[in-house]
């Protein structure tokens, strides 16, 4: 069990049965008053984001999460298979990675997220390095980078990058956002 | 303790330097004596939401009031103290379980003439620190002269959260809609002054003569920090008793250590303690506003 007082920024917290990542966090008092947490709250299972305030008397539950480092293997059918540092094979769900599932290569190390021992999230390192396969022809010297076109990198993923990126171009992509960094050759 | 950023302190560290002077200087010009009471005491002042930091078989003081007010009852006149206080489990912007604190009385007198010490207090510090009646906190320009709005606490419960904690008082709702529908609305141009307290939110201050369900308690804000709690002080000693015996009862049903009452205090107010008025007020929040500083912990060399 967690205290009102364990709250910190990055804590996760279970409530009703859904564990939650705190992600901001204050302590506030008025004179002569009781504190109040206000909170804002991440779903680990579904992404959505809310603020919560709690008095000093309140108390939450330690959610089972496990974090595990494991490198891509291969994909199988609709699934994604890893391997953790003692050699297990773990099958990931296609929704758990979402977009991300696009930037993993053959080897890459991720952090897994488990809670009660399924997979909730999956951490990429947050640039990786793509090749396109295909845009329309890049017009050299454009150096601007507000302008965007579509291009497409293994996988047939679509993202948008500057004009003067060309075909056959690796791109560094932030895995965090799913978008263009800049051009490394 | 942390050391990050020490040498990147050392402006505001200046400053406080600079605002502590200048305060000691404002009360002893005008014919304060400066007090050091104990840090370490036996027993801490009862409050229902302040939980004291033990040491030993002692407790270190949560603020100095009851021994302030022990001199007072003896006939000093007008005192003051700067120095450390500790309150268990405050960590936050404005929070730091080891602060310090001004407080500073006038016997013969009531809240009202602490609101005149606050207001030349303010207008002096503004002189002597900036040479200016304005500061520019956090992007804002405030005005420090002495036209501050006062605002009845009922007044603003009613503009700002629709109900009114003096007719119907509910002490959580009171908290939760304090700091989040009240002091986000105050003015933040200039000081305001929320007066008169629901008399269940009293402390140690003595009812309003003629309006008893509100007592004689005023908080200053500045800069959306609260910064000042006034009260014209509790003289009357079988109330006080049965305001800390009734915050002892509060305390052990929500589970919270419930301190012995300090008799001797009780004591020095059964001989008859003359009228007299006080406040408490934050220096590192007063820091803050000059340094221009989001956070207490960049006022403070070290933070826990």
């Amino acid at each position: 069990m967690y205290s009102v007082g364990d709250l910190r920024k990055g804590l996760r917290i279970e409530i009703e049965g859904v564990p939650y990542l705190v992600t901001e966090f204050s302590f506030l008092k008025p004179g002569k008053g009781q504190a109040v947490y206000t909170c804002r709250l991440k779903n680990l299972l579904t992404g959505s984001a809310m603020t919560k305030s709690y008095r000093s008397n309140e108390s939450f539950g330690e959610p089972n999460v496990e974090e595990k480092k494991m490198r891509y293997s291969y994909k199988e059918g609709e699934d994604f298979v890893f391997v953790d540092e003692s050699y297990e094979q773990i099958t990931i769900r296609a929704e758990v990675l979402g977009d991300q599932k696009y930037f993993l290569s053959e080897d890459m190390p991720v952090e897994g997220l488990f809670f009660n021992g399924q997979a909730i999230e999956i951490t990429l390192p947050f640039f990786v390095e793509k090749k396109i396969i295909q845009t329309d022809p890049g017009l050299r010297g454009n150096t601007a980078t507000n302008v965007m076109k579509p291009a497409k990198i293994e996988g047939d993923y679509e993202i948008p990058v500057p004009l003067f990126v060309s075909q056959g171009d690796v791109i560094r992509i932030d895995t965090r956002t799913s978008e263009y960094v800049d051009r490394v050759r | 303790m942390t050391a990050d950023g020490l040498s990147e302190k050392k402006p505001a560290l200046v400053m406080r330097s600079r605002v502590v002077k200048a305060v000691r200087d404002f009360f002893v010009e005008r014919g304060f004596i400066e007090i050091e009471t104990p840090s370490r005491i036996p027993v801490p002042a009862l409050e229902l939401n302040i939980d004291a930091v033990p040491s030993g078989d002692y407790f270190l003081r949560t603020s100095p009031e009851l021994h302030m007010k022990r001199l007072l009852a003896e006939g000093y006149e007008r005192i003051f103290q700067i120095g450390p206080c500790f309150r268990h489990g405050e960590k936050g912007r404005l929070h730091n379980p080891e602060f310090t604190m001004l407080e500073w009385y006038r016997l013969n007198a009531d809240y009202n003439a602490i609101l005149v010490d606050a207001k030349m207090l303010i207008s002096f510090l503004a002189e002597k620190i900036v040479g200016n009646s304005s500061i520019v906190y956090q992007g804002k320009k405030i005005e420090l002269m002495p036209l501050w709005e006062c605002i009845p606490v009922e007044d603003a419960f009613v503009l700002n959260a629709g109900w009114s904690p003096v007719k119907h008082y509910d002490a959580d709702r009171f908290d939760v809609d304090l700091i989040e529908k009240v002091e986000p609305n105050l003015p933040s141009d200039r000081p305001v002054v929320l007066m008169d307290y629901p008399a269940e939110a009293a402390a140690l201050a003595r009812r309003k003569p003629g309006k008893p369900e509100v007592a004689e308690r005023w908080e200053l804000y500045i800069g959306g920090m609260e910064l000042v709690n006034a009260f014209s002080e509790l003289t009357d000693p079988v109330e006080q008793r049965r305001r800390f015996e009734e915050c002892a009862d509060e305390r052990r049903k929500a589970g919270r250590s419930a301190y012995t009452l300090d008799e001797e205090f009780l004591a020095s107010l059964e001989k008859g303690m003359p009228a007299a008025g006080g406040a408490a007020l934050g220096i590192d929040r007063l820091v803050m506003l000059f340094a221009d500083a989001a956070e207490i912990k960049q006022v403070r060399a070290f933070c826990s």
